[in-house]
């Protein structure tokens, strides 16, 4: 099995059930809170599935837009969090 | 917000973002990126701290009003597209490019000059819309 292979058939379809079970809970999310775990969830995958594509098509590029994106889902849940945050003081 | 974590996070990530948005400004030539996306990044690293240390301080660590880097960046990019005009007689905008290769920054043009002005607009335009906006609010 080479590492092609491997990263096919093992490794994207894990992430792809990851994804789609962190949809149904970001679908069903009873809190707003649960939305905004799920949505900094699912960016990790993708960021995942970046780093899997730049090994396949040999891109290192994309890694850096896999950089990109974790610095920028971080900044999106430390947003959502101080709102949160200040609804809840007021 | 008054937690120590994301203090302590914010004051590594902003000179790590002000680094990778300059790296990206830098390989804008050929590949993707340049003075769009690294003012954006480099815009975020300021928003993060202003989240985790407050506006004030945010404010203080810039010194000057973010408004005042769009003229700079604008007449920057202006003087870059005017210099082939001026030097060597071609056309507006034509691409001049220093012969000889720079170790850290590679080819040295005035498209170089160009991406320059537009980091600094970008940054400023950002900087000024979100301060804006959460002074407002």
């Amino acid at each position: 099995m080479t590492l092609d292979d491997y990263l096919y058939y093992i490794i994207l379809p894990v992430l792809s059930v990851s994804i789609l079970l962190v949809f149904v809970r970001f679908v069903k999310g009873p809190t707003i809170s649960d939305r905004v775990v799920a949505v900094d969830l699912l960016v990790t995958s993708g960021i995942g599935i970046i780093a899997v594509y730049s090994i396949l098509t040999h891109q290192p590029t994309f890694l850096d837009i896999a950089l990109i994106l974790a610095l920028i889902g971080f900044l999106g849940t430390v947003a959502y969090s101080f709102y949160i945050q200040k609804r809840k003081n007021k | 917000m008054k937690t120590i974590i994301l203090r302590t996070a914010s004051n590594y990530m902003l000179p790590l973002l002000l680094v990778f948005s300059v790296f990206i400004l830098l390989r804008g030539h050929y590949l993707p990126g340049g003075g769009f996306v690294g003012g954006l990044i480099a815009s975020i690293a300021f928003v993060l701290h202003a989240f985790a240390n407050g506006l004030g301080n945010t404010k203080n660590l810039i010194r000057i009003h973010p408004g005042f880097l769009m003229p700079v960046g604008l007449g920057l990019s202006f003087l870059s597209g005017l210099s082939p005009m001026l030097g060597v007689g071609k056309p507006f905008m034509t691409g001049i490019w220093y012969p000889e290769k720079i170790a850290v920054i590679g080819g040295l043009g005035s498209a170089l000059f160009f991406d320059v002005g537009v980091y600094l607009v970008v940054v400023g335009v950002t900087l000024t819309i979100i301060f804006t906006i959460s002074e407002s609010t």
